[in-house]
């Protein structure tokens, strides 16, 4: 039976050679200098005032964003659950559809929407109100990431909702347990796994997103994923954007751990 | 019913992964190119291709700065580039491009003699530099919304337009505009007065719309702004598509640049590259297809001479290179003045 | 009281699905735009998509996708259905030190996983479509070991077990025994894998070759210069196809699992 870890030897070969080499290489730029010598400036560069301030909006935006994700899907999953919308597979497939459509081209969509001269602005202007200047702000920025993650977030929170037992919500109601009490005592604990699942889904790809700030933030606002972006595309220091990335990283794995720690016994929570 | 299903996918994958092994096109001479977005009609690559026998691959960067990072990031061999003066400059000086041979082209006789002698002002004999297109920098505006035309870059940044037009993203020209409006070179490299230009920037940053490069043409067209600043072939062609819209070369100064094609010293198929540019550069009819694509004023003597007088008359269009006095052509600037451009930019940027 | 609950439920569940499809409903209709400008509605017509079936770039690009998404989830399947055999035979340590590593690429930033691609590949091989392949497989494979290593732990070992004691091999019983009860995982696995890889932008991105292109980065490109309307027909006709395809695979695993419940 033990025989049996080595039929993973191919996985195991391949996520050395392509998962852990290349951060090794990400770790050799972050750590040296142009002329090769070993340095930590790269990494402290996102304590530099101009990283600094991308870093801390990038979190923000990044937060915003979850919470309303969040603050979205869960009631979203209850009122599914409440009404009894059963057919998994059909909520799973209109879930998923937009997220087979190419992202930047619904983003593009969006910015269409938000446009000064956009769609939204013409429903409204015959009410006789705006027009708003929505796009090329911050707010635009996270329309758009939670309008992208939404699916992410939805997903795994739904799937917990769903597989939590009735009967036991009924024992809890026959013991004299009130509404409140079985959301916040059995239906949320239960569900954590889906909601810790879908808040990395969402934050760590809002946090590093250059293409959302790029398209709905005009040029003018820069999170830190534009600029790691450009120090690879532009700027051609790629010393300074692996010390960044690597900062990065070491931001994402300071998260990880403060919700793996909060996780219980399950091995892993299913995505889908 | 599952296994059947599964079945089927199977055979989709299957069916895509033999797909995978036709792709195979090694034994096809292939050349590798590396220019601006939209700056190539791309009929024209399909065109070549059909007649020649010689495969294209096209990669595009959207600034002079993008494109000299990928280009030197060598994650990419490329055998033609083309781009803005001064990189090519900077390219020439690493010694990476090779001296164009142009007994391999048919057409050479079409390019401009004054074009010719415009490039020689940085590429002394002519043997680097196969020039592409020419033009200024400058505002294309709305006649319905602005108060009055523009004559200057004052414009942008008195504060009247504020949150209604579109800068430049691209390094040097958002320099240049800031540097002509306080009164300076263009090509300074005095850190006091780059700081000043800096400065002027960030404080005309929140009144700026947006950021862009090429889209601008189809903000301006969608009147999504009054104001924005474009390149002069942009400008014509949004003139064509929006009768409202206006193109200015801005009294105080501005930019006059021309594009040119460079052969790699990387490039080892050199005959395939020197019969795609003499095609797509120097033949007149596709020369013509892709002036009609593009819309700058071309290298293309033959093609200049081919079009009707209302156009080859239009100062906007194709201004008369000795009246644009106080426009400077891009130098290249040493990698201290560089860096610190560079980071200023990135301040501008991130304020 | 009750019905006015419903009401408002039901409300809500659309005020989302409107959110969502709302910018899908501007993308399909711009494509029958007759006008070329994003904001005005000039009558009718099906030029674009005339003009899309003509386009090589876009024929090409749509190829690379559809091939990448394919090889890609398939390889990646395969793996990882080697690696969740193994990965579950593990003791608890090596177990989890091999699913902290397997959870990097799904982590990790996109942007960081792209351009440590980038710069590994690079010094063993020019990127091309092939970088790209080796990119996807490799984010893929988390997908596939995440929906495959539940149904490990759902799983009756002593069936297994059983198998052997009545006299069947290993491997026999594995594909007997094992290899059923993993069928859904695999094929959610699999289907999570393509969406990623059709999905996916940042990645290819950075580890494109020159003159390759995927939907995504065509697109991209396309954004950076004034986007065609094409675009639109084109996605419209991926919306539609995919609407189809999912609405299929849906009717075929209900009528699946209903004659599982019925056995």
């Amino acid at each position: 039976m033990t025989k049996r870890k080595y039929v993973s030897l191919p996985y195991l070969i391949w996520m050395i050679a392509f998962i852990v080499l290349p951060l090794v290489f990400v770790g050799y730029y972050a750590f040296t200098a142009k002329d090769g010598a070993f340095t930590l400036t790269n990494i402290f560069a996102i304590l530099d005032p101009l990283h600094r301030k991308a870093m801390i909006l990038s979190i923000l935006l990044a937060l915003i964003c979850t919470v309303v994700c969040f603050l979205v899907a869960y009631p979203l999953a209850l009122v599914l659950r409440y009404i009894n919308f059963t057919n998994k597979g059909l909520v799973i497939v209109i879930l998923i559809l937009p997220m087979w459509m190419n992202s930047i081209l619904r983003i593009l969509a969006l910015q269409m929407i938000l446009n000064k001269n956009g769609i939204l602005n013409m429903i409204l202007s015959r009410f006789s109100i705006g027009p708003f200047e929505m796009l090329n702000t911050r707010g635009a920025i996270i329309f758009g990431m939670v309008y992208d993650f939404l699916p992410y977030m939805i997903l795994p929170i739904y799937n917990a909702v769903m597989d939590i037992d009735a009967d036991l919500l009924d024992a809890a109601s026959d013991l004299g347990a009130s509404k409140p009490t079985r959301l916040f005592k059995i239906i949320l604990p239960l569900s954590k796994p889906g909601i810790i699942s879908g808040i990395t889904m969402v934050f760590i790809p809002a946090l590093t997103s250059f293409v959302i700030p790029d398209v709905l933030g005009g040029g003018k606002i820069q999170l830190i994923g534009n600029v790691i972006e450009q120090e690879f595309v532009t700027s051609m220091n790629w010393h300074l954007g692996a010390g960044l990335s690597f900062a990065l990283l070491i931001f994402v794995i300071i998260g990880l751990l403060f919700t793996q720690r909060q996780e219980t016994k399950e091995k892993e929570s299913n995505v889908w | 019913m599952k296994k059947r299903l599964f079945a089927l996918l199977m055979t989709g994958t299957l069916i895509a992964g033999s797909l995978c092994g036709c792709e195979n096109k090694n034994d096809v001479p292939t050349i590798t190119v590396f220019n601006y977005g939209m700056y190539i009609d791309p009929d024209i690559l399909d065109q070549f291709t059909e007649e020649t026998g010689i495969r294209v691959l096209y990669e595009e960067a959207q600034t002079p700065e993008e494109l000299y990072a990928k280009y030197s990031s060598g994650a990419i061999r490329y055998d033609a580039v083309c781009s803005s003066e001064y990189i090519i400059m900077k390219l020439m000086e690493e010694g990476s491009l090779q001296p164009i041979d142009y007994s391999k082209f048919e057409h050479i006789d079409n390019i401009s003699d004054e074009v010719w002698s415009f490039c020689a002002t940085f590429d002394e004999d002519n043997q680097y530099a196969l020039p592409y297109f020419w033009g200024t920098v400058g505002i294309v505006y709305n006649k319905d919304m602005v108060l009055e035309p523009p004559v200057s870059w004052d414009v942008l940044f008195n504060g009247e337009y504020a949150g209604n037009f579109i800068m430049q993203n691209s390094m040097r020209d958002a320099f240049m505009i800031a540097c002509k409006y306080l009164g300076y070179s263009c090509n300074t490299t005095d850190p006091d007065e780059l700081a000043a230009a800096r400065d002027l920037l960030i404080a005309q940053k929140p009144d700026v719309m947006s950021y862009l490069v090429d889209e601008v043409r189809d903000e301006m067209i969608a009147e999504s702004a009054a104001l924005g600043v474009i390149y002069s072939g942009d400008g014509s062609l949004a003139k064509e598509s929006n009768d409202s819209l206006e193109y200015i070369v801005p009294s105080d100064g501005s930019n006059l640049w021309v594009d040119c094609w460079g052969i790699t010293s990387e490039c080892i198929n050199t005959d395939a590259v020197c019969q795609f540019l003499d095609y797509v550069v120097c033949r007149e009819d596709i020369a013509m297809q892709n002036f009609e694509y593009v819309y700058y004023p071309s290298s293309n003597q033959a093609v200049i001479d081919a079009l009707p007088d209302e156009i080859k008359n239009d100062p906007t269009f194709m201004p008369d290179i000795d009246s644009l006095d106080n426009c400077e052509v891009y130098q290249l600037l040493d990698e201290d003045t560089m860096a610190l451009m560079d980071e200023m930019w990135k301040q501008i940027k991130a304020n | 009281m009750v019905k006015l609950k419903r009401f408002i439920c039901r409300f809500y569940v659309a005020i989302i699905m409107i959110f969502l499809y709302a910018p899908i409903l501007v993308l399909v209709v711009s494509s029958f735009n007759n006008s070329i400008s994003r904001v005005v509605w000039d009558g009718f017509t099906l030029k674009w998509y005339s003009e899309m079936f003509r386009s090589t770039l876009i024929k090409d690009s749509l190829n690379n996708t559809i091939i990448l998404a394919f090889v890609s989830a398939l390889v990646s399947t395969i793996l990882g259905l080697l690696a969740s055999i193994g990965i579950d035979a593990m003791h608890k340590r090596e177990y989890s030190f091999v699913m902290a590593i397997t959870n990097i690429p799904m982590l990790n930033a996109d942007i960081v996983t792209g351009i440590a691609m980038m710069l590994f590949i690079i010094r063993f091989m020019p990127l091309g479509f092939n970088s790209i392949l080796l990119a996807h497989i490799t984010f893929n494979i988390p997908y596939v070991i995440l929906n495959i290593m539940p149904r490990f732990n759902q799983m009756d070992v002593s069936i297994f077990e059983a198998a052997r004691d009545l006299g069947a091999g290993p491997v026999y019983s594995f594909f007997k025994v094992i290899l059923p009860e993993l069928i859904p995982g695999i094929i959610a696995g699999f289907f999570m894998a393509l969406t990623m890889s059709m999905d996916d932008f940042v990645i290819t991105y950075f580890t494109k070759g020159a003159g390759v292109n995927t939907l995504s980065t065509m697109i991209y490109a396309q954004l950076r210069k004034g986007i065609q309307p094409t675009m639109y027909a084109l996605s419209t006709v991926i919306f539609f196809v995919t609407l189809i395809l999912l609405i299929i695979v849906n009717v075929l695993s209900a009528r699946g699992s209903r004659t599982e419940v019925k056995r």
